[in-house]
């Protein structure tokens, strides 16, 4: 079966990005949120391998969603990885204390994300 | 332009001037209460411009973007205070970003290493510890942990100014939380500050989500209880019970509206089909018009009528409702503006007091663009020649600010925009020499003052020694005024010595279909755009009278001055003993054309007489109408500015 990836982003040309990047990778199909709130209602719909957010996003933001991701029994076995503009430190400590398994930082190169979306769905 | 880079060039226009607003915004808000949501949405707009130009390749403005962040990132994380300098160097930095996207228009690349790192250093020069405040144990870890740098930074902020903290809780079906979600935060948001809005499926019924939102707010408990329910339970209280309550913040973030944007191109292509359409509609009329008159009223006549009737109400209504989406407040423009006063004010030392109103008045998106540098060279003519320096104001007993006030009505089918200054007025006796030694008006004749004021639009007469007067910076009133008449518009000063000077600008509210008068000459038929026109009247030949070689016409009992049309561009017409006279009106002033005969009103489509054609003054272009005919439109203006001049002088109705 194939895998779903949940992208979860509110600026539509970096969520394009993430999915070019995926799509690539032709393991993986994708499905797309603009907000904390559309990935919400997306996710009791389908079963996700992973979910990718943003932290800064203008109605919940991705620590909110990750921490409500692993706090659900439903959903708290999905790895999470944030992709995040978010040079604070801070922000990226925070993420990986809530069940994060990876932080990176964009701009990003295509094969980093690559492989921290294979290392993510393994482990 | 591929249509890839013309979405960037939208995109980042669009978000360029999301920017100004929001820096106009902390201009006007930073010394009493300014709202964070501003600075965070702000942030936010050069966040997305970032990523939007590295996606797109354009380095510069990436990088430039990116300096900008950072600094916007210190700004909202309380790292740096805003002041006014911070302010000034905001729009500074919104103007590079804007001219470099201008570049990226004509395909060229800026380099803006400059700006780079003159941002780090602003940066680095203010940055200052904001003092740290202890929040743990003061705030459930559940909920702290969740937060982001900004949204902790927030919370500190809210408690250290006084406010109390609250967390709500509330449950929602899961089909349809985000509206009821987003009800709940928009009262919440009236009442203070949200700083987060936490999901949790614990303690739910199976199909419903829960949030808990902790916000801040300067109101009671006990009031907010009222307000927004009973799941509401207190937080941190408040510090300093006697700290008065912050001033409520009147502006709200601007929130998305269900809008699209829309390449004006494509309205133009809508508006030329209208156009189309409409001379198929006249088709149609006519038709319905030879039927009834060949084949009297049959049933299938009645029905061509009735058509023809709907076709032509439907067709209006499609016109108006495109028309309107075309439409832009003035209020875009003037921001633009105040943004140049403001800036270049401090620049050359001169304190100036900024009034706008009429921002919501409407014109054509088209003409707004191209009315912006005739205003700019406007007001900076008022800041470097109008306005004197505090020092003179001081002496001649002024109050040592000056004042700009940009002004915008519509008048009829018109909008005015006006530009006034209070400074020291334009000196006539030197425009008055200046013109006699160019030769301008003959040495021994004499003018008002007033057409004497109005030979600063002439071209070449802004040289040097006036320059400081009137025109400034070497380029000539002429270009505004020229820039004007293709619009469709005109320019008119008003001045007294000592006292200030007004420009006040007139122009169509739309360039796209107008109405026209067809008038007949000989055997032309001519256009004449509604909007000139103020009347039309039947003159007696024998009633035109000759003083000083000027044609006029006493009309209830004010001097009109007559220019005949077939004279202007020699046809011959049958010698009659009456005609109509067409009033024309540019500003206050009035002259009557005349012509043979007035066939009626007709909405025409104006096109361009082409390059071939470009030297030949006196038309504003061509329209087609009935069965392929097509006519001469005329520009008033021009025809108007040209016969009086040779007449000398005009008179006022």
């Amino acid at each position: 079966m194939i895998k779903s990836i949940l992208i979860v982003e509110d600026s539509a040309t970096t969520r394009a990005l993430i999915r070019a990047v995926i799509d690539e990778m032709g393991d993986f199909n994708t499905v797309e949120a603009a907000s904390g709130f559309e990935a919400l209602k997306i996710l009791p719909t389908e079963e996700f391998s992973l979910v990718i957010t943003d932290v800064n996003m203008p109605d919940i933001n991705g620590l909110e969603l990750i921490s409500f991701i692993k706090n659900t029994p439903r959903y708290s076995h999905i790895p999470l990885i944030i992709v995040s503009t978010e040079r604070s430190e801070e922000d990226k400590k925070r993420g990986i204390a809530l069940g994060a398994k990876a932080y990176v930082t964009k701009p990003f190169k295509a094969h980093e994300l690559q492989e921290v979306i294979k290392q993510s769905i393994i482990v | 332009m591929k249509a890839s880079k013309k979405e960037f060039i939208a995109e980042t226009e669009d978000l360029l001037f999301e920017c100004q607003q929001y820096v106009l915004e902390i201009q006007d808000t930073y010394l009493t209460t300014i709202n964070p949501d501003t600075i965070n949405a702000l942030f936010r707009s050069i966040h997305t411009l970032k990523g939007l130009s590295g996606l797109f390749g354009n380095q510069g403005v990436t990088d430039l973007s990116h300096a900008m962040e950072s600094l916007l990132d210190d700004i909202r994380l309380g790292k740096i205070p805003v002041t006014e300098d911070v302010v000034d160097f905001l729009f500074k930095n919104i103007d590079h970003l804007r001219s470099a996207v201008d570049a990226i228009k004509e395909d060229k690349e800026k380099d803006l290493t400059e700006q780079i790192n003159d941002i780090r250093k602003f940066r680095s020069s203010l940055q200052e510890s904001s003092g740290s405040l202890e929040i743990k144990g003061l705030i459930d870890d559940s909920i702290l942990k969740v937060l982001s740098e900004y949204e902790e930074h927030r919370l500190k902020a809210n408690i250290k100014t006084g406010n109390s903290v609250f967390l709500m809780k509330a449950v929602f079906e899961l089909a349809t939380f985000d509206t009821s979600l987003e009800e709940l935060t928009k009262k919440i948001k009236a009442q203070g500050e949200l700083i987060s809005t936490l999901p949790t499926s614990s303690d739910v019924p199976d199909g419903s989500i829960a949030f808990n939102l902790m916000f801040a707010s300067d109101r009671q408990f006990s009031e907010l209880k009222g307000q927004l329910g009973e799941n509401l339970e207190i937080l941190v209280k408040p510090r300093s019970p006697e700290k008065p309550p912050a001033k409520k913040q009147e502006k709200s973030i601007k929130s998305s509206t269900a809008t699209v944007r829309v390449d004006i191109d494509k309205l133009d292509r809508i508006l030329n089909t209208i156009g189309e359409l409409t001379l198929a509609k006249d088709a149609v009329k006519r038709i319905a018009r030879e039927m009834s008159e060949a084949h009297l009223l049959s049933s299938l006549v009645r029905d061509m009528h009735k058509i023809s009737q709907t076709l032509e109400r439907k067709l209006t209504e499609l016109q108006d409702e495109v028309l309107e989406i075309r439409m832009v407040p003035v209020g875009q423009i003037f921001s633009r503006l105040a943004q140049v006063i403001r800036r270049y004010s401090r620049e050359i030392g001169k304190e100036i007091d900024l009034e706008l109103y009429g921002e919501d008045t409407e014109l054509d998106k088209s003409l707004a663009e191209e009315i912006v540098d005739p205003l700019m060279h406007l007001v900076r003519n008022s800041l470097d020649h109008g306005i004197e320096s505090s020092e003179e104001r001081k002496r001649n007993g002024k109050r040592e600010h000056g004042t700009i006030i940009l002004r915008a009505f519509q008048s009829g089918n018109h909008v005015v925009i006006e530009v006034t200054d209070d400074g020291k007025g334009i000196d006539i006796e030197k425009v008055r020499a200046k013109a006699k030694e160019k030769g301008l008006i003959e040495k021994d004749k004499e003018m008002e003052d007033r057409d004497i004021v109005n030979l600063i639009f002439t071209p070449g007469f802004s040289t040097k020694d006036v320059v400081s007067e009137i025109s400034g910076r070497g380029v000539g009133m002429d270009v505004v005024k020229e820039k004007l008449s293709a619009l469709g518009g005109f320019i008119e000063v008003n001045t007294i010595r000592h006292k200030g000077s007004t420009f006040t600008m007139t122009l169509p509210i739309t360039l796209a279909i107008i109405k026209a008068l067809l008038v007949k000459v000989g055997a032309e038929k001519f256009a004449i755009p509604l909007t000139t026109i103020s009347e039309t009247i039947a003159i007696e030949h024998s009633d035109i009278q000759t003083i000083e070689w000027k044609d006029v016409y006493y009309l209830r009992g004010e001097m009109l001055p007559i220019l005949s049309v077939s004279k202007i561009f020699h046809i011959t017409t049958a010698q009659q003993e009456a005609s109509f006279a067409v009033i024309v009106g540019f500003g206050k002033r009035k002259l009557g054309l005349l012509v043979d005969e007035i066939i009626g009103q007709h909405e025409i489509v104006i096109k361009s007489l082409g390059e071939y054609f470009k030297g030949v003054s006196g038309f504003a272009g061509a329209a087609e109408i009935g069965r392929h005919e097509v006519l001469l439109v005329l520009d008033i203006e021009s025809i108007a500015e040209k016969s009086l001049m040779r007449q000398e002088g005009v008179s006022h109705v």
